[in-house]
């Protein structure tokens, strides 16, 4: 078995101290294989944004280890840090942060923008990412005239532009009416079937979650369920590797 | 992010809020449009002096005087009255009123020579002419100055007094133009002038003499609004001056002029200054009698600055506003730059650099509409207030300090700009991504 591109060992991530200590995460553990979809489901409050946001490597955990690529990620600081997500993510989010008076083309070439990358790079590949997702004719509007969908793929365009491994999807179809959440979802799981793209959606809805190859349900911080509905191993629902002592504590 | 694209999203970040970004740079450019005036105006005034300076040339000469004991006739002595020292004469120096020197004799004038660093020594004959008239037939009082070697006077028309012509020369001030019943400055020139002097035996002798030009009257002129002989007029006038003295009392002299290397230091001509005054001589230099006026300039412009820099420091709280407001607004931008891999030394200079175009904005439109307004006011005022002073441009610009001003402004408005950066800086992604 190939290295999984993510390892989660015993991640715990604590908030405030003292009386005003909140624990998001009680000590999660798992892995996912490159080119996986995966669905981290929870309510609000479970603890699965915070989850998310360790594995993205916006925060660091309080305890436990995230590896990326086999690399123990408390090893990268700085500027390795930076770079890695640089590389390595896409982000969606629910309320697409599209900076609304700037071209979508400008919105979409920002990570290359950060990365370094030269001017005319930037647009041929910012285009490229703006073609595949048929909106090449809106790249010189400004993000704020797009309509929701529109404004989603303007987003997932700019997820893809640095051709990254993972894309975290954080309730990608939240601000969608149903028939255009439909087609971006069908677009996200395109990119994992075709390009080999990593896929964690965070999210509650348990239609797009049963789209994915794999769902791990988060409760009060705590893996509960960790299943392959639609992957390979689809009949098993074998749980998380430290679940039930996770349920224990 | 690269260097080129860093100051491009700085700069195209300023424009996102309009508004709220030309307020900013107005109260910028309030300050910088200040900062330019009076440092145009400090250029301008010194620049003239400087001019004037140049112009009356013999930067290689100094006025020597002997200053007497009893040196003022201001305030009480305790020591009683002065000895008589029958060399005493009145100072045409400037002074206080009444203040005397010794003259000067021939010994005088040998004394000098002989002292290290003086390369000549003409003495000044003072001539106390009666009257002036011209044309008309009114009689004027004048007064005679002199030019020594390679000074000039500043002329509006003619040509300068010629000490090589046997003929009687002289330049008249343009104030006594037309008080001598000429019609202009052009006009002028040409004209006879008659000059009286009374001699030690109480005879007036009248000489005529011919107008070859019309000077200008200046702050640094050499001689003032007084006549200006050619050393042909001067002899006449001080031999017909003398006329009746025993010869031991002909040759008493109130100043000297005494030359120097032109090359000479600063630290040089203090030195000489030192060494006159080991032997009971004063030497004053062109470039001394200017300087207290210098100074005073100066120290006027230093305080207008410092008024103008009062206006940038509470502009640059504007730019601390609209930066924090910024940094409020964007915080959802930033968490996302930061996620997507932007250090926080990349953030920091983003809104510093942003704040350092605002700066750049406002100084240099600042100091832009200055330049034009300061031209104006030069211009009016040249042709009302300070007509009597041709030649002076009152707000001059030069570029160096312009782009002082300007690089001021900038520092100012990026040291403002630090604070809220430095928050931009701090910021958590994960918390920004979370902010509504």
């Amino acid at each position: 078995m190939p290295t999984p591109i993510i390892q989660v060992t015993d991640v715990r991530k604590s908030y405030g101290r003292g009386q005003n200590r909140f624990d998001a995460l009680k000590g999660v553990s798992f892995d996912i294989a490159e080119g996986e979809s995966v669905a981290i489901i929870g309510k609000s409050g479970s603890g699965k944004s915070t989850l998310m946001h360790t594995l993205a490597l916006l925060d660091a955990p309080t305890s436990g280890s995230i590896a990326l690529e086999g690399v123990d990620t408390s090893t990268l600081a700085g500027r390795r840090l930076n770079r890695t997500r640089n590389r390595t993510f896409g982000f969606v989010f629910q309320q697409f942060f599209l900076t609304a008076n700037a071209s979508v083309l400008d919105n979409v070439v920002l990570p290359m923008k950060i990365a370094g990358v030269p001017h005319a790079e930037r647009k041929r590949r910012g285009m490229a990412a703006l073609e595949q997702l048929d909106l090449a004719d809106k790249a010189k509007n400004k993000a704020v005239n797009l309509s929701g969908g529109q404004k989603q793929r303007a987003v997932i365009a700019r997820a893809l532009v640095n051709d990254p491994r993972i894309i975290f999807a954080d309730e990608p179809t939240g601000n969608l009416d149903s028939s255009t959440g439909a087609v971006v979802e069908d677009i996200l799981f395109d990119l994992n079937r075709e390009n080999g793209i990593t896929l964690i959606i965070v999210t509650h809805d348990e239609d797009l979650a049963a789209r994915c190859d794999r769902r791990i349900v988060i409760r009060d911080g705590l893996l509960v369920e960790d299943s392959r509905p639609n992957g390979p191993g689809s009949a098993d629902t074998t749980h998380g590797r430290h679940g039930a002592e996770g349920v224990a504590a | 992010m690269n260097a080129v694209d860093l100051v491009g999203s700085a700069v195209s970040n300023t424009f996102r809020a309009k508004t709220r970004t030309l307020l900013t740079i107005l109260a910028i450019f309030v300050g910088a449009f200040t900062l330019t005036l009076t440092q145009g105006l400090g250029t301008g005034i010194n620049a003239y002096i400087d001019d004037t300076v140049t112009a009356v040339g013999a930067s290689d000469v100094m006025t020597v005087t002997k200053p007497s004991d009893s040196a003022t006739t201001i305030g009480t002595s305790d020591d009683g009255p002065a000895e008589y020292d029958p060399d005493t004469i009145a100072s045409g120096q400037p002074g206080p009123p009444g203040a005397t020197v010794v003259s000067l004799s021939p010994d005088d004038l040998d004394t000098l020579e002989g002292i290290d660093g003086v390369l000549r020594v003409q003495a000044t004959k003072s001539i106390a002419a009666d009257y002036i008239e011209g044309a008309d037939d009114t009689k004027y009082v004048a007064a005679i100055g002199g030019l020594v070697a390679g000074q000039t006077v500043q002329l509006t028309a003619g040509e300068q007094p010629d000490d090589g012509s046997d003929d009687l020369q002289v330049v008249i001030p343009v104030s006594y133009v037309e008080a001598l019943g000429y019609d202009g400055d052009t006009d002028a020139v040409g004209g006879t002038v008659t000059l009286a002097v009374t001699d030690a035996v109480r005879t007036q002798h009248a000489v005529e003499a011919e107008i070859v030009g019309v000077a200008e009257e200046s702050v640094a002129s050499p001689t003032g609004a007084s006549i200006t002989p050619n050393s042909a007029l001067t002899d006449e006038l001080y031999d017909l001056q003398n006329a009746g003295l025993p010869d031991d009392q002909a040759d008493r002299y109130a100043q000297a002029s005494v030359w120097f290397a032109d090359d000479a230091t600063d630290a040089d001509i203090t030195a000489l200054k030192d060494r006159l005054e080991d032997d009971g001589y004063s030497g004053v230099t062109v470039a001394d009698q200017l300087g207290t006026l210098k100074t005073v300039i100066d120290g006027i412009v230093l305080v207008l600055n410092a008024f103008a820099i009062i206006a940038l420091l509470a502009a640059s709280f504007g730019i601390v506003n609209t930066l924090f407001m910024s940094v409020q607004e964007r915080t959802r931008e930033i968490g996302l730059m930061k996620a997507m891999g932007m250090g926080s030394g990349k953030v920091f200079g983003l809104f510093s650099l942003e704040a350092a175009f605002i700066g750049f904005l406002g100084s240099a439109i600042g100091a832009g509409l200055a330049i034009l307004a300061g031209g104006a006011i030069s211009s009016a005022l040249s042709t009302t207030l300070l007509a009597d002073l041709p030649g002076l441009t009152l707000i001059a610009f030069d570029p160096v300090s312009i782009a002082i001003v300007i690089l001021v402004v900038m520092v100012i408005a990026f040291l403002a700009g630090t604070l809220p950066a430095a928050r931009a800086a701090k910021a958590d992604p994960v918390e920004s991504l979370r902010y509504e």
